[in-house]
């Protein structure tokens, strides 16, 4: 999931004897781990935090087309560029379901868009980094992608319906794109010199961005505890950073590349790896608006949305002026 | 061997559009004015290069110089390319590039139906495989071309526009020549200029559709397919596309 901080209520959990009796009826079904589906009663803190959720993420598919896409037109063969090209297609369809799910929730794609472009609304800071050299693009797959399913898979079984759906069909592709991120920096990994070299460049850049992409330690956050306590959060970032560790560093080592980290060991008594905290105030800069890319990414989609109005306007014109000529003809039939 | 050098030529004319217009497609990469748009471009341009696989594999196949259609892509320069120069164009806005897609498109899909029943089976497979791709594409460009022309004002003036810019490049697509000539007496492929007929219609149907104007004029500026003159445009679409493999000779991808 490329959502972080996500923002719920603010006023911590609901005991039971504070809740109304339809939060309370509310409570109980995802509790018995029932589904709630968009026609259903909600609370209205539970429909906000999750379009912000839910749209953070629809974002960071959309704005993840960027630095993606940045090698698409240098990938060095046509296999590569083939491959490449069907994995952004795929993020921008993950952008699309996502959308569709937040609609039911009352929103629709256009607010959500307008509100991502005036810096109402986020996506993921990993997206504020830049890709430099063609192992960025196996680098991305492997970690980024990676560190993303670590969040995705459990939300598959999240309690909003559309959004566990979503999630079930994005986490196959997910999936799929890291193995093939892996293959395509292995093979940098193990080729000549000069590539093996970008391998490891790749690495020591994405390396503590991609740790940051679960967000701080949210273990004492009301927001967090709420998000839980409704399942649409169903683990701490802790946790999920520590299993993304936990998996990465021997592929690493497989790889022979070296995690950019003095300090990380593994440590027997835990039965996980001790790792080095990224650097947060890194972290809050980028979220502010002051990483490598912020600027130029929403450049980029202010532009492209900007430049297509026209577009927009010209097909959604003829799609008025089809419907009255069928009119027309339905009442000269008459 | 004379037949095999034209089989060569006319296989690098078939995948370098592909290539060339996959690449171009391609640049527009979450950049497109609808989520819808940036995932049917993603989708057309991975079409194109698959077809590129297959056509210019064939090609380094019929070479038989141990050549891969990787270094045939990668690796040949300017004046070695065989597409013709309306696949090359810049993207422009977004209806110069959708202009260019439904002007190629329908030429495609008729080269294409016809090599389905090419002499030799490997471009009647190529064929069989792409043309369900490229009916689609046609079917998608065709439709846009008609709703931007029969939009609004503005997006009537810009595809009106963009058809003008481009029209002088699609006779190219039509120019026969020996290798043309080669190529139908053996069956395999259709000689160009008589598809002429079937696209004037073709594209005549929608353009009306959507209510823009066909250019009277015929002149035809020429020069890709034999790579005699290619425009100013390629050598930095090559420049970009080429630029890993050839700044890391012999490294494996």
């Amino acid at each position: 999931m490329y959502a972080q901080m996500v923002k719920s209520t603010g006023h911590g959990v609901k005991t039971r004897d504070e809740m109304t009796p339809e939060e309370r009826a509310f409570q109980d079904r995802i509790d018995r781990g029932d589904k709630i589906e968009p026609k259903d009663w909600m609370p209205d803190g539970y429909r906000q935090t999750l379009i912000r959720q839910i749209g953070q993420h629809a974002h960071s598919e959309i704005v993840g087309q960027l630095p993606e896409g940045n090698w698409i037109t240098r990938a060095p063969t046509l296999e590569r560029k083939a491959i490449l090209l069907a994995k952004v297609q795929d993020e921008a369809g993950h952008g699309l379901y996502l959308y569709c799910a937040a609609e039911t929730l009352g929103v629709s794609r256009d607010e959500l868009t307008e509100m991502l472009l005036d810096g109402r609304m986020k996506y993921s800071s990993i997206f504020n980094y830049p890709t430099l050299n063609w192992a960025d693009i196996g680098a991305v797959g492997w970690l980024v992608d990676g560190a993303a399913i670590m969040n995705q898979v459990p939300l598959q079984r999240t309690s909003y319906g559309p959004y566990a759906r979503a999630m079930v069909r994005i986490c196959k592709e997910e999936s799929f794109h890291q193995r093939q991120g892996y293959d395509a920096i292995r093979k940098m990994a193990e080729g000549t010199p000069e590539q093996h070299r970008m391998a490891q460049d790749a690495l020591n850049r994405f390396w503590c961005p991609s740790l940051m992409m679960f967000g701080p330690s949210d273990k004492d956050s009301i927001h967090s505890a709420q998000s839980m306590a409704w399942k649409i959060k169903i683990n701490t970032n802790d946790e999920l950073r520590q299993k993304f560790v936990d998996q990465t560093v021997p592929q690493a080592e497989y790889l022979g590349l070296t995690v950019p980290d003095p300090d990380l060991t593994w440590n027997e008594d835990r039965g996980h790896y001790d790792f080095s905290e990224p650097d947060w105030s890194e972290f809050f800069e980028v979220i502010k608006g002051n990483g490598p890319c912020n600027t130029d990414r929403m450049a980029a989609r202010n532009k492209a949305w900007n430049d297509g109005k026209w577009v927009r306007d010209g097909l959604l014109a003829h799609g008025e002026k089809k419907r009255a000529r069928a009119k027309a003809r339905q009442v000269a039939a008459e | 061997m004379a037949d095999r050098d034209a089989f060569q030529q006319f296989l690098l004319r078939m995948g370098d559009n592909t290539l060339v217009l996959g690449h171009r497609v391609s640049e527009w990469c979450g950049h497109a004015p609808v989520l819808e748009e940036d995932i049917a471009l993603a989708n057309t341009a991975l079409d194109l290069i698959g077809q590129t696989q297959m056509w210019l594999g064939l090609a380094a196949e019929v070479q038989s110089e141990g050549k891969s259609a990787d270094d045939l892509a990668f690796l040949r320069d300017v004046w070695d390319f065989r597409n013709v120069l309306l696949v090359e164009m810049p993207n422009g806005d977004f209806g110069q590039t959708i202009m260019r897609q439904f002007l190629f498109d329908a030429w495609h899909s008729i080269m294409l139906t016809r090599l389905r029943s090419s002499s030799d089976a490997r471009v009647a497979a190529i064929a069989e495989k792409a043309s369900k791709e490229v009916t689609y594409h046609l079917e998608r460009s065709g439709d846009t071309v008609v709703g931007l022309g029969d939009g609004t004002e503005e997006s009537h003036q810009r595809m009106q526009a963009a058809l003008e810019y481009l029209w002088p490049y699609v006779g190219e697509m039509f120019a026969s020549d020996a290798v043309d000539a080669a190529m139908a007496s053996e069956g395999i492929a259709p000689d160009p200029a008589s598809m002429r007929a079937d696209y004037d219609d073709l594209i005549g149907r929608i353009l009306s559709a959507a209510t823009l104007t066909l250019p009277d004029a015929r002149f035809a500026r020429k020069g890709g397919r034999d790579g005699r003159m290619h425009t100013e445009h390629l050598g930095h679409l090559l420049t970009q596309m080429q630029w890993l493999p050839r700044a890391y000779p012999g490294a494996s991808w």
